[in-house]
C-alpha cells in the first residue's frame, strides 16, 4: 500500500507539497515516485533565491535506472535546499516526505494550491491507472 | 518464402510497400521524390567499364604511389596531427580479434576487457592531463573541445563563449558546426585578451597553440574564472610530457586529439579525442564513462558502464550529447601506447621533440633573411615555429619539396608569408641539417 499522508497536496508528476506556515511550503517527492525511480543516486535542485514556476522543470532526481525530470508543483522563491540530498540521496527513497524533502519555498501567492491534486484525488488518480 | 524480394539486400516485399504507401497516402513510391526536379531524377552516370580485380589492384597501385608517404621523404608537418615513433605492440595488441572486431559493449557486463582497456585509458587521460574524470573518448580534438564548449553552456547557463584567436582554424570550424545551430554565440578574442564579459560561459584557449607557441594560461583561467565562466583548455598531448598539466591552472575542463600517441598518421582519422574534466562537473561530461566498482557478493573486482542515464539512449533528446559512435579500438590504441611509454617514456619523447625543434629553430634562424616566430619572438613554444625567410611561403615550401623535404604548412592568413615548421622524435640530426641546407640555399645574398 503506498502512503499517501492526507496533510499534503500533490500533483499528477508525484510531487507533495505541505504547508508550512501560511505563505511557505515544504516539497518532495512522492512514496510512489521514489518507488518508481529505484534508489536514487543523485538530486539536481534550484539553488536558493531561485524563482521556480508551477509545473515547470525545475531539477532532475538520477536513479540507477533513469534520470528523471522534476517539476515545480507551485511558483514561488526557493529559501532553503535540503543540502542532506548532496551527500546522500537515498534519504529520498527511505523517507520521502520527512527526510527526504527537496524544497523551502516561499509562495507567491495561496490560490495556486488549488490546482493541486488533495491527496484523495492523489490515490484514485494512482488507481486508475492513468499516471 | 512466398513473395519475390524486389532487391536481395532489402527485406520489404511488394506488398509491405504497398501497405506503407497506402498508410500515407500515396499511390507510387515514385511520387515521394516529385520534389526533385525530373532532369535530376534519374541522371545517367557515366562509369568507366568494369575492371578485373588484377587490372583494379593496379589501377589503384599505381594512383596511391602518387602520394608522398611520411618515411619516404623527410617531413616537417604539424599543425595538429604528428607524426610520432608508434612500437609495434600497439597494432600487435589492437589488430588482437578480442579488441579489433568487438562493438559496442550493450551488455557491459560480458565485455570485461573492453571496459578495462576503456578505464586504462580514462585513468591515463586523467594522470596526463592532471583532472579528476575523463571519458571514454570522443571522435577527435576538434569534437572533443567543441563538446566542451556545450557543456560549459550547460553548467552555466550562458550561451556566449570566447575562444582566443591562436586556436587552430580546423577547430575553429568544427565550434562553428557545433555551437551556431544550438544558438551559442563564439566570440574571438585576441591572445590577450584582458577583459571577460559577464554572460561568457567559457574561454577555449590550445596549449600550445596553433603556431605552436604556450600561451599564459595563468593569466587567462583567472580572467574567465572572474565572471564565473569555465576555462577549457584543448592539448596536444605529447607536450605534456613536459609541460605542466591545465590542471596546475585551474582548467575546468580539458580535451586534445590523441592521434599523436599511438594513432598513424591517416588523412584524418580515424582518431580519438580526449575529454577531462573536474569531477565536480561529472555529471555534464559527454559520452560514455567506464567506472570500476565491486561486485556486491564476493567482492571481485569488474567494470561497469556508469552514468548511462545520461546517454542518449535513455536521455533522447536531454542526453548530454548525441555522440554516436565509439572511438573504443582508437581509444586502446592510445592506452597501450601511452602504457608502453609510462611516465618516463613521455617525458622522453617531449624532451626529444623540444631539443630537436629548438635546434632545428636555432640553425634555421642564423641563415641571413630566415626568422623564427617574427610575430611572438618572445614567447615560449614546444616544438612547432613559424619561419619567414627571404621567398615567399609558396617559393620556399616548392623548392623544399624539390629537394626531397616535406616541410612548412603555409599560415599566411596568420603571419606573412609564415611556414610553420614541426620537429618530432622521429626527425634525425640528418635530417634536420639536410633541412638546413635546403633552406640555405634560398638565403640573401
Amino acid at each position: 500500500m503506498t502512503m499517501i499522508p492526507t496533510d499534503c497536496y500533490y500533483t499528477k508528476e508525484h510531487e507533495w507539497v505541505r504547508l508550512d506556515g501560511a505563505t511557505f511550503v515544504v516539497i518532495g517527492i512522492t512514496e510512489f515516485a521514489q518507488d518508481q525511480l529505484g534508489d536514487v543516486i543523485y538530486v539536481n535542485l534550484p539553488e536558493i533565491g531561485s524563482e521556480i514556476q508551477q509545473f515547470a522543470q525545475m531539477g532532475e532526481a538520477e536513479s540507477v535506472k533513469a534520470v528523471s525530470d522534476l517539476f515545480s508543483p507551485v511558483t514561488g522563491t526557493v529559501v532553503e535546499v535540503n543540502s542532506n540530498l548532496q551527500d546522500t540521496p537515498e534519504l529520498v527513497n527511505q523517507d520521502p516526505y520527512g527526510e527526504g524533502w527537496m524544497l523551502k519555498v516561499e509562495l507567491s501567492g495561496t490560490e495556486q494550491l488549488s490546482k493541486l491534486l488533495s491527496s484523495d484525488q492523489y490515490s484514485d488518480f494512482l488507481d486508475s491507472g492513468e499516471h | 518464402m512466398t513473395e519475390n524480394f524486389v532487391h536481395s539486400y532489402i527485406p520489404h516485399t511488394d506488398s509491405e510497400r504497398r501497405e506503407m504507401l497506402n498508410s500515407i497516402g500515396v499511390n507510387h513510391l515514385e511520387d515521394l521524390f516529385l520534389e526533385i526536379p525530373e532532369r535530376y531524377r534519374d541522371p545517367d552516370i557515366k562509369l568507366a567499364p568494369s575492371l578485373t580485380e588484377m587490372e583494379l589492384l593496379q589501377e589503384l597501385e599505381f594512383l596511391s604511389a602518387k602520394n608522398v608517404q611520411v618515411g619516404k621523404m623527410p617531413s616537417f608537418l604539424g599543425g595538429g596531427a604528428y607524426s610520432h615513433f608508434i612500437p609495434s605492440a600497439v597494432s600487435a595488441l589492437t589488430s588482437r580479434g578480442e579488441f579489433l572486431t568487438s562493438y559496442t559493449p550493450y551488455q557491459p557486463e560480458v565485455s570485461q576487457g573492453t571496459l578495462q582497456a576503456t578505464y586504462e585509458f580514462q585513468s591515463m587521460v586523467c594522470e596526463l592531463t592532471g583532472m579528476d574524470v575523463a571519458n571514454a573518448g570522443m571522435y577527435d580534438g576538434a569534437t572533443a573541445f567543441a563538446e566542451a564548449a556545450l557543456m560549459a553552456c550547460r553548467l552555466t547557463k550562458r550561451y556566449r563563449v570566447y575562444v582566443l584567436e591562436s586556436v587552430n582554424s580546423n577547430y575553429l570550424a568544427v565550434l562553428k558546426t557545433y555551437l551556431v545551430p544550438q544558438s551559442v554565440e563564439i566570440v574571438i578574442v585576441p591572445d590577450n585578451v584582458n577583459q571577460v564579459d559577464e554572460d561568457v560561459a567559457c574561454l577555449l584557449v590550445q596549449y600550445p597553440d596553433a603556431l605552436g607557441t604556450i600561451p599564459n594560461l595563468s593569466s587567462l583561467g583567472k580572467l574567465i574564472h572572474a565572471v564565473g565562466g569555465l576555462f577549457v583548455v584543448s592539448v596536444y598531448p605529447v607536450a605534456l610530457g613536459i609541460l605542466k598539466p591545465p590542471s596546475e591552472y585551474e582548467a575546468d575542463i580539458v580535451t586534445g586529439e590523441c592521434q599523436s600517441l599511438g594513432v598513424p598518421l591517416s588523412f584524418g582519422g580515424p582518431y580519438v579525442g580526449m575529454f577531462a574534466c573536474k569531477s565536480e562537473h561529472l555529471r555534464q561530461i559527454p559520452g560514455r564513462i567506464v567506472g570500476k566498482t565491486n561486485e556486491s557478493h564476493g567482492g571481485k573486482e569488474g567494470f561497469v558502464l556508469t552514468l548511462q542515464t545520461r546517454e542518449q539512449h535513455i536521455r533522447r533528446e536531454k542526453a548530454t550529447s548525441n555522440i554516436c559512435t565509439s572511438e573504443a579500438l582508437i581509444a586502446t590504441a592510445v592506452a597501450i601506447h601511452l602504457a608502453l611509454l609510462g611516465p618516463k617514456g613521455i617525458k622522453q619523447v617531449a624532451q626529444l621533440c623540444y631539443n630537436k625543434a629548438h635546434y632545428a629553430a636555432k640553425c634555421i634562424g642564423e641563415i641571413p633573411g630566415f626568422f623564427i616566430n617574427p610575430h611572438a619572438p618572445d614567447k615560449y613554444w614546444f616544438n612547432e615555429f613559424v619561419v619567414t625567410g627571404p621567398k615567399s611561403a609558396d617559393h620556399i615550401q616548392k623548392n623544399l619539396y624539390d629537394q626531397g623535404i616535406v616541410g612548412g604548412i603555409k599560415i599566411s592568413n596568420l603571419v606573412k608569408d609564415g611556414l610553420l615548421f614541426c620537429v618530432t622524435e622521429v626527425n634525425s640530426k640528418q635530417e634536420i641539417d639536410s633541412l638546413v641546407r635546403a633552406l640555405d640555399s634560398m638565403k640573401e645574398l
